[in-house]
Protein backbone atom coordinates (compact mmCIF):
# COMPACT_ATOMS: atom_id res chain seq x y z
CA UNK A 1 0.00 0.00 0.00
CA UNK A 2 1.37 3.72 -0.59
CA UNK A 3 2.43 5.49 1.68
CA UNK A 4 0.17 8.44 0.70
CA UNK A 5 -2.99 9.52 2.95
CA UNK A 6 -3.90 11.25 -0.54
CA UNK A 7 -3.72 10.92 -4.20
CA UNK A 8 -5.40 12.81 -6.90
CA UNK A 9 -5.28 11.72 -10.51
CA UNK A 10 -6.09 14.03 -13.41
CA UNK A 11 -8.86 15.79 -11.39
CA UNK A 12 -10.88 18.52 -13.02
CA UNK A 13 -13.70 20.54 -11.75
CA UNK A 14 -16.07 23.26 -13.13
CA UNK A 15 -17.79 25.96 -11.39
CA UNK A 16 -20.78 27.04 -13.48
CA UNK A 17 -19.38 27.69 -16.66
CA UNK A 18 -16.08 27.91 -15.78
CA UNK A 19 -13.24 24.84 -15.98
CA UNK A 20 -11.40 25.37 -12.57
CA UNK A 21 -9.49 22.43 -12.34
CA UNK A 22 -8.01 21.33 -15.54
CA UNK A 23 -6.50 17.89 -14.74
CA UNK A 24 -4.70 18.04 -10.88
CA UNK A 25 -2.19 15.28 -10.05
CA UNK A 26 -1.35 15.18 -6.20
CA UNK A 27 0.11 13.00 -3.78
CA UNK A 28 -0.01 13.61 0.21
CA UNK A 29 2.18 11.61 2.32
CA UNK A 30 1.03 10.66 5.12
CA UNK A 31 2.42 12.52 8.48
CA UNK A 32 4.15 15.17 6.24
CA UNK A 33 3.09 18.42 5.74
CA UNK A 34 2.09 19.49 1.99
CA UNK A 35 2.11 22.96 0.69
CA UNK A 36 0.01 23.75 -2.08
CA UNK A 37 0.69 26.97 -3.26
CA UNK A 38 0.72 29.44 -6.11
CA UNK A 39 -1.10 32.71 -7.10
CA UNK A 40 -4.42 34.04 -6.24
CA UNK A 41 -7.04 32.27 -9.09
CA UNK A 42 -5.00 28.85 -9.81
CA UNK A 43 -7.43 26.69 -7.97
CA UNK A 44 -6.17 26.13 -4.33
CA UNK A 45 -9.30 26.34 -2.50
CA UNK A 46 -11.37 24.53 -5.49
CA UNK A 47 -8.79 21.69 -5.27
CA UNK A 48 -9.65 21.75 -1.62
CA UNK A 49 -13.37 21.88 -1.69
CA UNK A 50 -12.90 19.62 -4.33
CA UNK A 51 -11.56 16.51 -2.20
CA UNK A 52 -13.98 17.69 1.20
CA UNK A 53 -17.19 17.09 -2.03
CA UNK A 54 -18.00 20.63 -1.93
CA UNK A 55 -17.73 20.37 -5.54
CA UNK A 56 -18.15 17.48 -7.77
CA UNK A 57 -15.25 16.80 -9.88
CA UNK A 58 -16.15 16.25 -13.31
CA UNK A 59 -13.21 13.85 -13.65
CA UNK A 60 -10.62 12.44 -12.38
CA UNK A 61 -10.12 10.26 -9.16
CA UNK A 62 -9.66 11.21 -5.53
CA UNK A 63 -8.19 8.03 -3.43
CA UNK A 64 -7.90 8.57 0.53
CA UNK A 65 -6.48 6.22 2.60
CA UNK A 66 -6.28 3.39 0.06
CA UNK A 67 -10.60 4.24 -0.91
CA UNK A 68 -11.36 5.89 -3.96
CA UNK A 69 -13.80 8.49 -2.28
CA UNK A 70 -14.30 10.86 -5.92
CA UNK A 71 -18.11 10.03 -5.30
CA UNK A 72 -18.60 10.04 -1.77
CA UNK A 73 -20.58 13.02 -0.22
CA UNK A 74 -19.20 15.22 2.36
CA UNK A 75 -20.73 13.95 5.24
CA UNK A 76 -19.08 10.46 4.45
CA UNK A 77 -15.36 12.06 3.56
CA UNK A 78 -15.33 13.67 6.72
CA UNK A 79 -16.53 10.80 8.42
CA UNK A 80 -13.75 8.91 7.04
CA UNK A 81 -11.47 10.83 8.91
CA UNK A 82 -10.90 14.10 7.47
CA UNK A 83 -10.61 17.32 8.87
CA UNK A 84 -11.52 21.09 6.86
CA UNK A 85 -10.37 24.51 7.70
CA UNK A 86 -12.30 26.81 5.12
CA UNK A 87 -10.65 29.74 4.04
CA UNK A 88 -13.35 31.57 5.49
CA UNK A 89 -13.37 30.12 8.86
CA UNK A 90 -17.28 28.39 8.52
CA UNK A 91 -17.67 29.48 12.67
CA UNK A 92 -21.39 29.40 13.48
CA UNK A 93 -21.19 32.83 14.95
CA UNK A 94 -24.55 32.62 16.33
CA UNK A 95 -23.67 29.72 18.52
CA UNK A 96 -21.44 29.31 21.82
CA UNK A 97 -17.58 28.56 21.78
CA UNK A 98 -18.48 25.67 23.73
CA UNK A 99 -21.32 24.57 21.22
CA UNK A 100 -19.16 24.68 17.64
CA UNK A 101 -16.58 22.72 19.79
CA UNK A 102 -19.49 20.19 21.22
CA UNK A 103 -20.64 20.43 17.05
CA UNK A 104 -17.35 18.82 15.93
CA UNK A 105 -17.11 16.06 17.80
CA UNK A 106 -19.57 14.51 15.41
CA UNK A 107 -18.70 10.73 16.63
CA UNK A 108 -20.01 11.59 20.10
CA UNK A 109 -19.13 13.66 23.41
CA UNK A 110 -16.34 15.86 23.05
CA UNK A 111 -13.24 14.26 24.53
CA UNK A 112 -11.47 16.35 27.63
CA UNK A 113 -7.78 15.07 26.58
CA UNK A 114 -8.29 16.13 23.58
CA UNK A 115 -9.77 19.40 24.75
CA UNK A 116 -7.26 20.24 26.94
CA UNK A 117 -4.75 20.15 23.81
CA UNK A 118 -6.44 22.38 21.91
CA UNK A 119 -6.98 25.18 25.04
CA UNK A 120 -3.21 24.41 25.35
CA UNK A 121 -2.95 25.80 21.90
CA UNK A 122 -5.13 27.97 21.65
CA UNK A 123 -5.38 29.98 25.27
CA UNK A 124 -8.28 32.57 24.54
CA UNK A 125 -10.83 29.23 23.17
CA UNK A 126 -11.22 28.39 27.22
CA UNK A 127 -11.34 32.28 28.32
CA UNK A 128 -14.36 32.61 25.94
CA UNK A 129 -15.91 29.00 26.38
CA UNK A 130 -18.95 30.44 26.90
CA UNK A 131 -19.48 33.48 24.19
CA UNK A 132 -21.14 33.88 21.30
CA UNK A 133 -18.82 32.93 18.48
CA UNK A 134 -19.68 35.53 16.48
CA UNK A 135 -18.56 38.36 19.27
CA UNK A 136 -14.59 36.78 18.73
CA UNK A 137 -11.62 38.58 17.20
CA UNK A 138 -10.78 37.02 13.56
CA UNK A 139 -7.83 35.90 14.81
CA UNK A 140 -9.72 33.89 17.64
CA UNK A 141 -12.51 32.73 15.24
CA UNK A 142 -9.52 31.07 13.24
CA UNK A 143 -8.83 29.65 16.32
CA UNK A 144 -11.58 28.16 17.12
CA UNK A 145 -11.91 27.03 12.98
CA UNK A 146 -8.56 24.79 13.20
CA UNK A 147 -9.32 23.83 16.75
CA UNK A 148 -12.80 22.37 16.01
CA UNK A 149 -11.02 20.36 13.19
CA UNK A 150 -9.05 19.26 15.87
CA UNK A 151 -11.80 18.10 18.26
CA UNK A 152 -11.52 14.40 16.89
CA UNK A 153 -9.05 12.39 15.58
CA UNK A 154 -8.40 13.04 11.59
CA UNK A 155 -5.83 11.25 9.21
CA UNK A 156 -5.68 14.13 6.90
CA UNK A 157 -6.43 17.89 7.73
CA UNK A 158 -7.15 20.32 4.39
CA UNK A 159 -6.90 23.43 5.54
CA UNK A 160 -7.27 26.96 3.86
CA UNK A 161 -4.60 30.16 4.42
CA UNK A 162 -4.91 29.81 8.22
CA UNK A 163 -2.69 33.11 8.69
CA UNK A 164 -4.71 35.22 6.38
CA UNK A 165 -4.79 38.76 7.65
CA UNK A 166 -3.52 37.77 10.88
CA UNK A 167 -1.63 39.75 13.13
CA UNK A 168 2.27 38.23 13.91
CA UNK A 169 1.85 37.42 17.31
CA UNK A 170 -1.60 35.58 15.95
CA UNK A 171 0.46 34.04 13.37
CA UNK A 172 2.77 32.44 15.46
CA UNK A 173 0.08 30.48 17.91
CA UNK A 174 -1.42 28.90 14.43
CA UNK A 175 1.68 27.90 12.96
CA UNK A 176 2.69 25.99 16.69
CA UNK A 177 -0.69 24.75 16.63
CA UNK A 178 -0.15 23.22 12.98
CA UNK A 179 3.24 22.15 14.30
CA UNK A 180 2.03 20.15 16.85
CA UNK A 181 -0.40 18.50 14.70
CA UNK A 182 2.06 17.53 12.66
CA UNK A 183 4.59 16.46 15.35
CA UNK A 184 1.13 14.32 16.73
CA UNK A 185 1.54 12.36 13.04
CA UNK A 186 -1.41 14.08 11.74
CA UNK A 187 -1.35 14.74 7.61
CA UNK A 188 -1.90 17.91 6.67
CA UNK A 189 -2.38 19.83 3.04
CA UNK A 190 -2.16 23.05 3.90
CA UNK A 191 -2.87 26.27 1.51
CA UNK A 192 -0.67 28.69 2.65
CA UNK A 193 0.22 32.43 1.12
CA UNK A 194 2.58 33.51 3.80
CA UNK A 195 5.63 32.13 2.51
CA UNK A 196 7.83 32.29 6.00
CA UNK A 197 5.05 29.86 7.78
CA UNK A 198 4.88 27.58 4.42
CA UNK A 199 9.11 27.47 5.17
CA UNK A 200 8.44 26.57 8.44
CA UNK A 201 5.67 24.13 8.38
CA UNK A 202 6.19 22.38 4.89
CA UNK A 203 7.57 19.63 4.12
CA UNK A 204 6.73 19.00 0.69
CA UNK A 205 5.11 21.82 -1.91
CA UNK A 206 2.88 21.28 -4.83
CA UNK A 207 2.39 24.69 -6.44
CA UNK A 208 -0.48 25.27 -9.08
CA UNK A 209 -0.67 27.28 -11.82
CA UNK A 210 -4.08 27.75 -14.41
CA UNK A 211 -5.75 24.90 -12.36
CA UNK A 212 -2.97 22.01 -12.38
CA UNK A 213 0.20 20.96 -10.59
CA UNK A 214 3.53 22.44 -12.22
CA UNK A 215 5.97 21.35 -9.67
CA UNK A 216 6.22 19.22 -6.60
CA UNK A 217 9.28 18.73 -4.57
CA UNK A 218 10.58 19.16 -1.24
CA UNK A 219 9.66 22.66 0.50
CA UNK A 220 13.06 23.02 1.52
CA UNK A 221 14.16 23.11 -2.39
CA UNK A 222 11.62 25.39 -2.86
CA UNK A 223 12.66 27.66 0.01
CA UNK A 224 16.41 27.38 -1.48
CA UNK A 225 15.53 28.77 -4.89
CA UNK A 226 14.33 32.20 -5.25
CA UNK A 227 14.20 31.81 -9.01
CA UNK A 228 12.53 28.67 -8.53
CA UNK A 229 10.02 30.78 -6.68
CA UNK A 230 9.54 33.58 -9.19
CA UNK A 231 9.24 31.29 -12.14
CA UNK A 232 6.78 28.93 -10.37
CA UNK A 233 4.80 31.83 -8.37
CA UNK A 234 6.22 35.31 -9.43
CA UNK A 235 7.90 35.91 -6.62
CA UNK A 236 10.75 37.18 -5.53
CA UNK A 237 11.32 37.04 -1.56
CA UNK A 238 13.14 37.27 1.01
CA UNK A 239 12.50 34.71 3.50
CA UNK A 240 12.38 35.43 6.89
CA UNK A 241 11.20 34.00 9.88
CA UNK B 1 2.82 21.35 22.86
CA UNK B 2 4.38 24.87 21.45
CA UNK B 3 3.14 27.67 23.99
CA UNK B 4 1.02 30.13 22.71
CA UNK B 5 2.36 33.50 23.14
CA UNK B 6 1.29 35.01 26.64
CA UNK B 7 -1.79 37.39 26.38
CA UNK B 8 -5.12 38.06 28.34
CA UNK B 9 -7.44 38.59 26.17
CA UNK B 10 -11.06 39.79 27.13
CA UNK B 11 -14.03 40.52 25.95
CA UNK B 12 -15.49 44.34 25.55
CA UNK B 13 -18.46 44.88 27.10
CA UNK B 14 -21.58 45.90 24.90
CA UNK B 15 -22.23 49.14 25.11
CA UNK B 16 -25.85 50.10 26.41
CA UNK B 17 -27.14 50.98 22.77
CA UNK B 18 -25.92 47.61 21.67
CA UNK B 19 -27.99 45.65 24.44
CA UNK B 20 -31.02 47.49 23.16
CA UNK B 21 -30.88 46.88 19.81
CA UNK B 22 -30.23 43.22 20.73
CA UNK B 23 -33.17 43.13 23.04
CA UNK B 24 -35.60 45.31 21.06
CA UNK B 25 -37.17 42.61 19.34
CA UNK B 26 -38.01 41.33 22.81
CA UNK B 27 -39.70 44.53 24.33
CA UNK B 28 -41.98 44.97 20.97
CA UNK B 29 -44.40 42.80 22.60
CA UNK B 30 -45.06 44.12 25.72
CA UNK B 31 -44.60 47.97 23.62
CA UNK B 32 -47.68 46.86 21.63
CA UNK B 33 -50.11 45.52 24.37
CA UNK B 34 -48.93 48.99 26.60
CA UNK B 35 -49.65 51.39 23.36
CA UNK B 36 -52.90 48.51 23.00
CA UNK B 37 -53.45 49.49 26.64
CA UNK B 38 -53.66 53.59 25.90
CA UNK B 39 -55.50 53.53 22.80
CA UNK B 40 -58.27 50.90 23.52
CA UNK B 41 -58.94 52.92 27.15
CA UNK B 42 -61.01 50.23 29.20
CA UNK B 43 -59.36 47.24 30.25
CA UNK B 44 -61.43 44.87 30.04
CA UNK B 45 -61.79 45.15 26.39
CA UNK B 46 -58.17 45.25 26.16
CA UNK B 47 -57.59 42.16 28.27
CA UNK B 48 -60.06 40.45 26.07
CA UNK B 49 -58.46 41.61 22.87
CA UNK B 50 -55.19 41.12 24.44
CA UNK B 51 -56.00 37.57 25.23
CA UNK B 52 -57.38 37.05 21.79
CA UNK B 53 -53.97 38.02 20.18
CA UNK B 54 -51.84 36.17 22.10
CA UNK B 55 -54.06 33.06 21.43
CA UNK B 56 -54.14 34.03 17.72
CA UNK B 57 -50.28 34.86 17.16
CA UNK B 58 -49.79 31.46 19.27
CA UNK B 59 -51.72 29.67 16.21
CA UNK B 60 -49.93 31.62 13.84
CA UNK B 61 -46.82 30.84 14.96
CA UNK B 62 -46.97 26.92 15.76
CA UNK B 63 -47.90 27.14 11.80
CA UNK B 64 -44.63 29.08 10.98
CA UNK B 65 -42.04 27.36 13.11
CA UNK B 66 -41.71 24.28 11.04
CA UNK B 67 -41.83 26.97 7.60
CA UNK B 68 -38.83 29.16 8.47
CA UNK B 69 -36.33 26.27 9.47
CA UNK B 70 -37.27 24.39 6.35
CA UNK B 71 -35.88 27.50 4.67
CA UNK B 72 -34.22 28.58 6.53
CA UNK B 73 -31.91 25.05 6.74
CA UNK B 74 -32.05 24.05 2.75
CA UNK B 75 -33.02 27.27 1.11
CA UNK B 76 -36.29 25.90 0.16
CA UNK B 77 -39.28 27.79 0.34
CA UNK B 78 -42.83 25.88 0.87
CA UNK B 79 -45.74 27.50 -0.55
CA UNK B 80 -47.36 23.83 0.21
CA UNK B 81 -47.29 24.47 3.49
CA UNK B 82 -50.32 25.54 4.08
CA UNK B 83 -51.98 22.26 2.73
CA UNK B 84 -50.56 21.18 5.95
CA UNK B 85 -52.67 23.34 8.12
CA UNK B 86 -55.87 22.16 5.94
CA UNK B 87 -55.23 18.40 6.42
CA UNK B 88 -54.54 18.55 9.76
CA UNK B 89 -57.76 20.55 10.88
CA UNK B 90 -59.75 18.16 8.60
CA UNK B 91 -58.42 14.74 10.12
CA UNK B 92 -58.37 16.51 13.69
CA UNK B 93 -61.77 17.97 13.38
CA UNK B 94 -62.87 14.14 12.27
CA UNK B 95 -61.69 12.67 14.78
CA UNK B 96 -63.15 15.26 17.46
CA UNK B 97 -66.82 14.43 15.64
CA UNK B 98 -66.06 10.96 15.58
CA UNK B 99 -66.18 11.03 19.30
CA UNK B 100 -69.27 12.93 20.05
CA UNK B 101 -69.22 11.24 23.40
CA UNK B 102 -65.99 12.34 24.76
CA UNK B 103 -66.57 16.02 23.61
CA UNK B 104 -70.39 16.30 25.07
CA UNK B 105 -69.34 15.33 27.89
CA UNK B 106 -68.78 18.46 30.48
CA UNK B 107 -65.65 16.33 31.73
CA UNK B 108 -62.47 18.65 31.54
CA UNK B 109 -60.16 15.25 31.06
CA UNK B 110 -62.64 13.70 28.92
CA UNK B 111 -62.50 16.84 26.52
CA UNK B 112 -58.58 17.28 27.43
CA UNK B 113 -58.16 13.80 25.99
CA UNK B 114 -60.30 14.17 22.91
CA UNK B 115 -58.24 16.92 22.05
CA UNK B 116 -55.48 15.61 22.49
CA UNK B 117 -56.08 12.23 20.39
CA UNK B 118 -57.39 14.45 17.72
CA UNK B 119 -53.98 16.48 17.96
CA UNK B 120 -52.23 13.37 18.05
CA UNK B 121 -53.83 12.18 14.68
CA UNK B 122 -53.47 15.15 12.40
CA UNK B 123 -49.78 15.37 13.46
CA UNK B 124 -49.18 11.98 12.61
CA UNK B 125 -50.99 12.33 9.31
CA UNK B 126 -49.57 15.33 8.49
CA UNK B 127 -46.19 14.30 8.90
CA UNK B 128 -46.23 11.61 6.91
CA UNK B 129 -47.75 13.41 4.33
CA UNK B 130 -44.93 16.08 4.55
CA UNK B 131 -42.61 13.33 4.22
CA UNK B 132 -43.62 11.97 1.30
CA UNK B 133 -44.33 15.92 -0.10
CA UNK B 134 -40.59 16.63 0.57
CA UNK B 135 -39.69 12.97 -1.53
CA UNK B 136 -42.15 13.87 -4.38
CA UNK B 137 -42.38 17.48 -4.97
CA UNK B 138 -39.50 18.96 -2.77
CA UNK B 139 -36.75 17.01 -3.54
CA UNK B 140 -36.55 17.24 -7.14
CA UNK B 141 -36.48 21.28 -7.25
CA UNK B 142 -33.18 22.10 -4.58
CA UNK B 143 -31.86 25.07 -5.40
CA UNK B 144 -34.65 26.13 -7.30
CA UNK B 145 -36.93 28.40 -6.31
CA UNK B 146 -38.63 29.74 -8.83
CA UNK B 147 -39.66 25.80 -9.71
CA UNK B 148 -40.18 25.61 -5.82
CA UNK B 149 -42.93 28.18 -5.68
CA UNK B 150 -44.59 26.36 -8.76
CA UNK B 151 -44.56 22.82 -7.88
CA UNK B 152 -45.52 23.64 -4.42
CA UNK B 153 -48.43 25.52 -5.23
CA UNK B 154 -49.40 22.77 -7.06
CA UNK B 155 -48.58 20.61 -4.28
CA UNK B 156 -51.08 22.70 -2.13
CA UNK B 157 -53.89 22.67 -4.72
CA UNK B 158 -53.61 19.20 -5.28
CA UNK B 159 -54.05 18.47 -1.60
CA UNK B 160 -57.07 21.13 -1.29
CA UNK B 161 -58.66 18.96 -4.14
CA UNK B 162 -57.75 16.02 -2.08
CA UNK B 163 -59.57 17.21 1.02
CA UNK B 164 -62.45 18.00 -1.09
CA UNK B 165 -62.87 14.72 -2.27
CA UNK B 166 -62.51 13.09 1.01
CA UNK B 167 -64.55 15.36 2.85
CA UNK B 168 -66.55 17.34 0.62
CA UNK B 169 -66.95 20.50 -0.95
CA UNK B 170 -68.76 22.51 2.11
CA UNK B 171 -67.30 23.83 4.81
CA UNK B 172 -67.42 22.04 8.29
CA UNK B 173 -68.82 23.89 11.05
CA UNK B 174 -68.04 22.59 14.66
CA UNK B 175 -68.66 23.43 18.48
CA UNK B 176 -65.69 23.07 20.51
CA UNK B 177 -65.56 20.79 23.88
CA UNK B 178 -68.23 21.29 26.32
CA UNK B 179 -65.39 22.06 29.37
CA UNK B 180 -63.78 24.49 26.14
CA UNK B 181 -66.80 26.51 25.34
CA UNK B 182 -67.87 29.75 27.25
CA UNK B 183 -65.61 32.30 29.07
CA UNK B 184 -64.08 33.04 32.40
CA UNK B 185 -64.72 36.42 33.52
CA UNK B 186 -60.98 38.41 34.98
CA UNK B 187 -61.03 41.87 36.06
CA UNK B 188 -64.41 42.55 34.19
CA UNK B 189 -63.35 40.62 30.81
CA UNK B 190 -64.76 38.17 28.86
CA UNK B 191 -61.81 35.64 28.54
CA UNK B 192 -63.02 32.74 26.28
CA UNK B 193 -61.72 29.42 27.88
CA UNK B 194 -59.90 28.03 24.52
CA UNK B 195 -58.07 31.47 23.97
CA UNK B 196 -56.65 30.50 27.23
CA UNK B 197 -55.66 26.97 26.78
CA UNK B 198 -54.57 28.25 22.91
CA UNK B 199 -51.95 30.46 24.51
CA UNK B 200 -50.34 27.89 27.18
CA UNK B 201 -50.56 25.55 24.89
CA UNK B 202 -48.64 27.50 22.39
CA UNK B 203 -46.72 28.44 24.97
CA UNK B 204 -45.49 25.34 25.56
CA UNK B 205 -44.59 24.44 22.34
CA UNK B 206 -42.33 27.66 21.90
CA UNK B 207 -40.85 25.98 25.21
CA UNK B 208 -39.81 22.63 24.25
CA UNK B 209 -39.16 24.13 20.99
CA UNK B 210 -36.17 26.50 22.33
CA UNK B 211 -35.18 23.80 24.67
CA UNK B 212 -34.34 21.07 21.61
CA UNK B 213 -32.87 23.46 19.36
CA UNK B 214 -30.77 24.61 22.66
CA UNK B 215 -30.26 21.82 24.30
CA UNK B 216 -29.84 19.01 22.48
CA UNK B 217 -27.36 18.25 19.85
CA UNK B 218 -29.80 17.44 17.21
CA UNK B 219 -31.00 21.39 17.76
CA UNK B 220 -27.72 21.76 17.94
CA UNK B 221 -27.15 20.63 14.32
CA UNK B 222 -30.28 22.37 13.05
CA UNK B 223 -29.04 25.84 14.43
CA UNK B 224 -25.81 25.34 12.69
CA UNK B 225 -26.93 24.11 9.77
CA UNK B 226 -29.35 26.97 9.13
CA UNK B 227 -26.26 29.33 9.16
CA UNK B 228 -24.07 27.33 7.63
CA UNK B 229 -25.21 24.25 6.11
CA UNK B 230 -21.64 23.09 4.03
CA UNK B 231 -19.98 23.59 7.34
CA UNK B 232 -21.81 20.94 9.23
CA UNK B 233 -22.11 18.61 6.23
CA UNK B 234 -17.72 19.07 6.42
CA UNK B 235 -18.39 18.05 10.09
CA UNK B 236 -19.61 14.62 9.11
CA UNK B 237 -23.64 15.24 9.99
CA UNK B 238 -26.05 14.41 7.09
CA UNK B 239 -27.82 17.57 6.77
CA UNK B 240 -30.52 15.70 4.30
CA UNK B 241 -31.59 13.40 7.08
CA UNK B 242 -31.98 16.56 9.21
CA UNK B 243 -33.53 18.65 6.84
CA UNK B 244 -36.08 15.89 5.95
CA UNK B 245 -36.46 15.39 9.89
CA UNK B 246 -36.89 19.10 10.25
CA UNK B 247 -39.56 19.43 7.14
CA UNK B 248 -41.76 16.53 8.98
CA UNK B 249 -42.01 17.83 11.80
CA UNK B 250 -42.71 21.06 10.71
CA UNK B 251 -45.43 19.26 8.70
CA UNK B 252 -46.88 18.01 11.58
CA UNK B 253 -46.71 21.25 13.70
CA UNK B 254 -48.82 22.97 10.70
CA UNK B 255 -51.23 20.28 11.37
CA UNK B 256 -51.48 20.83 14.99
CA UNK B 257 -51.99 24.70 13.85
CA UNK B 258 -54.36 23.33 11.67
CA UNK B 259 -56.61 21.70 14.71
CA UNK B 260 -56.09 24.68 16.98
CA UNK B 261 -56.71 27.13 14.54
CA UNK B 262 -60.28 25.00 13.34
CA UNK B 263 -60.64 24.92 16.97
CA UNK B 264 -60.90 28.75 17.59
CA UNK B 265 -62.78 29.40 14.44
CA UNK B 266 -65.28 26.32 14.68
CA UNK B 267 -65.39 26.39 11.13
CA UNK B 268 -63.17 24.59 8.83
CA UNK B 269 -62.71 24.97 5.07
CA UNK B 270 -60.14 23.35 2.59
CA UNK B 271 -58.59 26.85 1.61
CA UNK B 272 -57.89 27.74 5.23
CA UNK B 273 -54.58 26.95 5.10
CA UNK B 274 -53.83 28.82 1.96
CA UNK B 275 -55.39 31.86 3.67
CA UNK B 276 -53.88 31.43 6.87
CA UNK B 277 -50.42 31.76 4.66
CA UNK B 278 -50.31 35.28 3.99
CA UNK B 279 -49.76 35.72 7.95
CA UNK B 280 -47.53 33.07 8.17
CA UNK B 281 -44.88 34.78 5.45
CA UNK B 282 -45.38 37.47 7.19
CA UNK B 283 -44.56 35.97 10.47
CA UNK B 284 -41.70 34.40 8.94
CA UNK B 285 -40.19 37.92 7.14
CA UNK B 286 -40.40 39.59 9.99
CA UNK B 287 -39.37 37.41 12.31
CA UNK B 288 -36.31 36.53 10.03
CA UNK B 289 -35.86 33.76 8.21
CA UNK B 290 -34.68 30.90 10.30
CA UNK B 291 -35.24 32.14 13.38
CA UNK B 292 -37.66 30.69 15.95
CA UNK B 293 -37.95 33.34 18.10
CA UNK B 294 -37.80 35.77 15.62
CA UNK B 295 -41.35 33.65 14.35
CA UNK B 296 -42.72 33.76 17.98
CA UNK B 297 -42.18 37.27 18.70
CA UNK B 298 -43.32 38.51 15.25
CA UNK B 299 -46.63 36.25 15.50
CA UNK B 300 -47.38 37.59 18.61
CA UNK B 301 -46.88 40.66 17.45
CA UNK B 302 -49.13 39.88 14.00
CA UNK B 303 -51.83 38.12 16.78
CA UNK B 304 -52.10 41.46 18.59
CA UNK B 305 -52.02 44.51 15.61
CA UNK B 306 -54.56 42.18 13.84
CA UNK B 307 -56.88 42.25 17.34
CA UNK B 308 -56.05 46.03 18.40
CA UNK B 309 -56.82 47.39 15.14
CA UNK B 310 -59.87 45.29 14.45
CA UNK B 311 -61.20 46.58 17.40
CA UNK B 312 -60.24 50.45 17.15
CA UNK B 313 -60.65 50.92 13.11
CA UNK B 314 -61.90 47.88 11.45
CA UNK B 315 -61.12 49.00 8.27
CA UNK B 316 -57.72 49.26 8.72
CA UNK B 317 -57.72 45.44 10.17
CA UNK B 318 -56.94 43.94 6.67
CA UNK B 319 -53.57 46.13 6.31
CA UNK B 320 -52.75 45.69 9.70
CA UNK B 321 -50.42 43.75 9.31
CA UNK B 322 -48.71 44.53 5.93
CA UNK B 323 -48.72 47.69 7.73
CA UNK B 324 -46.72 46.12 10.59
CA UNK B 325 -44.37 44.38 8.17
CA UNK B 326 -43.52 47.26 6.39
CA UNK B 327 -42.48 49.27 9.15
CA UNK B 328 -40.04 46.35 10.85
CA UNK B 329 -38.58 46.10 7.40
CA UNK B 330 -37.76 49.49 6.79
CA UNK B 331 -36.34 49.58 10.83
CA UNK B 332 -34.31 45.72 10.00
CA UNK B 333 -34.65 44.79 6.40
CA UNK B 334 -33.47 41.14 7.04
CA UNK B 335 -36.28 40.93 9.55
CA UNK B 336 -36.03 41.09 13.14
CA UNK B 337 -33.77 38.32 14.10
CA UNK B 338 -32.18 36.69 11.10
CA UNK B 339 -30.30 33.29 11.65
CA UNK B 340 -29.96 33.02 7.40
CA UNK B 341 -28.33 36.07 5.90
CA UNK B 342 -29.42 37.25 2.45
CA UNK B 343 -28.76 34.22 0.12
Amino acid sequence: MSDDVLRIEGLHTDIAQYHILEGVDLSVPRGAVTMLLGRNGVGKTTTLRTIMGHWAAKSGSITYDGQDITAWPTPARARAGIGFVPEDMGIFTDLTVEENMVLAAASGPLDATRLETVFAAFPPLRTFWKSEAGNLSGGQKQMLSIARAMAEERKLYLIDEPTKGLAPAIVSTMAGALRELKRAGASILLVEQNFAVAKALGDHAAVMDDGRIVWTGAMAELAADAGLQERLMGLSMEVTG
Amino acid sequence: MTAAPDHAPTMTRLSAADRLAKAAPFLLVPVLILAGFLAIGTTSSWLTLTVSGLAMGMMIFVMASGLTLVFGLMDVINFGHGAFVSLGAFVGISVLLALPGWTAEPSLALNLAAVLLAIACAMVLTGLSGWAFERVIVRPVYGAHLKQILVTVGGLIVIEQLIHVIWGPDEIFLNRPETLQGAVTFAGAALEKYRILAVVFGLAIFLAMRLILRRTKIGLIVRAGVQNGQMVESLGYRLRLVFIGVFVAGSALAGLGGVMWGLYQEVITAGMGERMMILVFIVVIIGGLGSVEGAFIGALLVGLMQNYIAFLEPKLALISNIGLMTAILMWRPQGMMPVVKAK
